[in-house]
């Protein structure tokens, strides 16, 4: 069985680390003077710290029922006292600053959250010089340029995610909610090979691909042939892919732990600096090797024989069954090479941010809203519509906070169903 | 080991407060899923407006109890409007994806730090039910037998729950021997057919999705104010199918199917989950092999496979019967 096997080379990565450290909250001491601080400080020219004074700093209570302005000292530090723990929001006054400095980060209003039992609570404004000053140089022309290819290159990953899932249901019509632990399976592998066996990436990468790739075609051929072979309905078999994944899934937690855990090069990287955009190298070649590879996918299903076999079976299976087309041996192949590619989607989602447990799953859902803005069960429309959600996730956080980004998702998700619920690419069917 | 404690305690979870809870979202799914074969994947999210519903409406509306019973009573209604429009004309497939992804969404909003004033962030709220506690009849004291023995407030509790699970059993029972039943029967059979015979499919989908949905949001309001807390962390996707496995094992398309099946499947869970952590804590599984962090998953593992043994070896569970879940071709 494909699982026992996933199961066995699973017993042999590596074992959850100690315990997460508990929370630091201080001891509650009796009635404290509760502040909250920071220091205002930035590097010049010649890399010497500067501290700035009299810039006004505002903390204003979550509920208004509190306001307090503070000005910085001459060692740029500010500390204003505030009544109770809770929520506050911190400003700072920018006019107030000298002439070519200003905030790296473009946030003058943080949001402080005090603690019951802490006496303080940072704020921390990241101050720069001239080309460092964000006011500067960052219009927010530049940030939707930076955001756009961040979110290309999520889009890509999406998108070799993605491909599997809506190649495996065009052949068979399975919406596979497993998909995402096949992407998290190729992470993991690799972080066994990596991290685990010292490998370095550059080996450990591939061989976690064809690990994937060989238990992808070891889950078609000894789990899902024998049930469609029994005549298992679709619904009967979409309940059985969650199944799947929880099983899978908590596995992957069982054995892994639920930390986040990075591979062992690639992890620390000066970015480069290409006109407006900063990225890290790693990024740029994992872009890069996300192209060739989608366009290596398409020249194979447009070209050779097995890609227009899987087409033919995706668009009418019975016809293609009945032209000389081994189906079994079609479907095979798509379940191997869409596991093939959702581990090196994984592996690039993993060096670009961490690896854990539930990584692919967080992934099901974009996915999901990819495949069907694109089309279910086209190849192309997968790559076009994850590219979309990729870069519209990304792109959206200039006007909403980043931890609404995923609703961004789910509402292309519904927009398109409800106007063009066959996707861009795929054609209309009428169903009810 | 300690069997007498693990068999007490499986015992007593075959009547506790999650019983309760799953055999709500497993009735609702039931009329969901068994009766007409909707998909709904996203059970989960209609518990967390309902269990959100109250807490907000009770701790930051300052609104009495029983008006925010009925504020999550309709957020589920609202969400069943807005997951149903989009996807109950299309195939199944689609509202399985937006269900699932709409219950993590929620999940996502309510534990985002930017609305954390309303919804209390990762922390969740707590502390709105004191109106159901003063409610209590029952006088101080200990009441039942053997491994049932509770106090005042947990039998409180506890008749509360299974009132409920009777009531929305009763209504399914009346409900499905109706004309409506056996509309969306049909449905589930063959939906072009009884499109042909002229009646309006859309709308009993849309229907039976809003009462399936009322019905779990009930569950999550009990869960949330039979523990006067709710965390955006009990929301996750597991629920959803714990209850899809209590259905399963009791049996689809059967009124009494969801209810025997979350007590069965409690107190599985309960044995399972005793006997492993034993087995750890007595060191008869070795520490290199599963540590007691481990030990936590290994119930969802189970339920994993149970889930998938039970649809391909036994799909009609416990009670149901073969015939009535042709889950083929939809």
């Amino acid at each position: 069985m494909a699982l026992v096997a996933v199961a066995i080379v699973l017993a042999l990565a590596p074992r959850a680390g100690a315990q997460e450290p508990a929370g630091d909250d201080g001891p509650a001491q009796g009635e404290p003077e509760r502040t909250i601080t920071g220091t205002l400080r930035y590097e010049d020219d010649s890399g010497e710290d500067v501290f700035v004074e009299g810039v006004d700093v505002t903390v204003e209570s979550s509920d208004g029922s509190f306001s307090e302005t503070g000005t910085s000292d001459a060692d740029g530090r500010f500390e204003i006292a505030v009544p109770e723990p809770g929520t506050y929001t911190v400003t700072l006054d920018e006019e107030g600053l000298p002439e070519d400095v200003g905030l790296r980060n473009e946030r003058p209003t943080l949001t402080i959250q005090l603690r019951e039992g802490r006496t303080s609570a940072p704020a921390l404004f990241p101050l720069g010089f001239g080309e460092d000053a964000g006011r500067n140089v960052s219009t927010s022309f530049d940030r939707f340029l930076r955001l756009t290819v961040q979110g290309i290159r999520f889009g890509l990953i999406i998108a070799m995610c993605a491909i599997g899932l809506s190649l495996i249901f065009g052949t068979t019509r399975l919406t596979n909610f497993a998909h995402g632990e096949m992407v998290t399976f190729g992470a993991l592998m690799a972080f066994f090979f990596n991290v685990t066996l010292g490998w370095h990436m550059l080996l450990a990468a591939p061989a976690a691909i064809l690990v994937a790739v060989a238990a992808g075609s070891g889950f078609d051929r000894f789990f899902w042939r024998p049930l469609r072979n029994r005549g298992t309905g679709l619904i009967a078999m979409l309940v059985i892919s969650i199944g799947a994944s929880i099983f899978l899934r908590f596995l992957f937690n069982f054995q892994f732990g639920g930390f986040n855990r990075s591979y062992r090069q690639y992890t620390l990287q000066e970015p480069l600096e290409i006109g407006p955009i900063t990225i890290v190298p790693r990024d740029l070649i994992g872009m890069g090797l996300s192209i060739v590879v989608l366009v290596a996918v398409a020249v194979f299903l447009q070209r050779t024989r097995m890609g227009k076999a899987m087409r033919a079976v995706a668009d009418n299976r019975d016809l293609a069954e009945s032209s000389g087309i081994d189906v079994d041996r079609v479907i095979n192949f798509v379940w191997a090479a869409g596991a093939g590619l959702a581990a090196l989607g994984g592996i690039l989602q993993g060096l670009s941010q961490t690896v854990t447990w539930q990584m692919g799953f967080q992934l099901l859902l974009l996915m999901f809203a990819g495949v069907t803005l694109g089309g279910l069960g086209t190849a192309y429309g997968a790559l076009v519509g994850s590219m979309v959600v990729g870069v519209v996730v990304e792109v959206s956080t200039l006007w909403i906070p980043s931890e609404f980004k995923t609703t961004t998702a789910l509402v292309i998700l519904i927009a398109i169903l409800l106007v063009r619920p066959q996707g861009i690419l795929g054609q209309a069917e009428r169903v009810g | 080991m300690d069997w007498a404690s693990i068999f007490d305690n499986t015992l007593r979870a075959l009547l506790g407060r999650e019983a309760i809870i799953y055999a709500l979202a497993a009735i609702g799914l039931n009329i969901h899923f068994g009766y007409t074969g909707l998909l709904n994947f996203g059970q989960v999210g209609f518990m967390a407006v309902g269990g959100y519903g109250v807490a907000v409406s009770v701790l930051q509306w300052d609104l009495p109890l029983w008006v925010g019973l009925l504020v999550g009573i309709g957020a589920a209604v609202v969400l069943a409007l807005l997951l149903g429009m989009p996807t109950l004309r299309l195939r199944a497939d689609y509202l399985a994806i937006v269900t699932i992804a709409a219950s993590e969404i929620f999940r996502f909003m309510v534990s985002a730090p930017s609305w954390r004033e309303v919804t209390g962030g990762s922390d969740g709220l707590s502390g709105f039910s004191a109106e159901f506690y003063d409610a209590n009849v029952i006088p101080d004291g200990s009441y039942g037998y053997g491994p049932w023995r509770y106090g005042a407030r947990d039998l409180w509790i506890l008749v509360v729950g299974w009132g409920l699970v009777l009531l929305a059993t009763l209504l399914v029972y009346l409900l499905i021997r109706s004309p409506w039943g056996r509309v969306v029967k049909a449905i589930r059979e063959d939906e072009d057919a009884v499109r042909s015979l002229g009646k309006n499919v859309y709308s009993y989908k849309m229907q039976s999705l809003i009462l399936g949905g009322v019905i779990g949001a009930v569950g999550g309001m009990f869960w949330a104010v039979s523990q006067s807390s709710v965390v955006p962390g009990n929301f996750g996707t597991v629920p959803t199918f714990y209850a899809y496995a209590a259905l399963i094992l009791g049996g689809m398309a059967r009124v009494w199917g969801p209810v025997v099946g979350a007590m069965l499947f409690w107190a599985l869970l309960a044995f399972t989950q005793g006997t492993v952590n034993e087995l750890v804590a007595n060191e008869l599984i070795p520490n290199s092999i599963m540590d007691a962090n481990q030990a936590g998953n290994v119930r969802l593992i189970l339920v994993g496979v149970g889930l998938v043994l039970l649809l391909v070896y036994r799909p009609q569970g416990i009670f149901g019967d073969r015939r009535e879940i042709a889950l083929g071709d939809r």
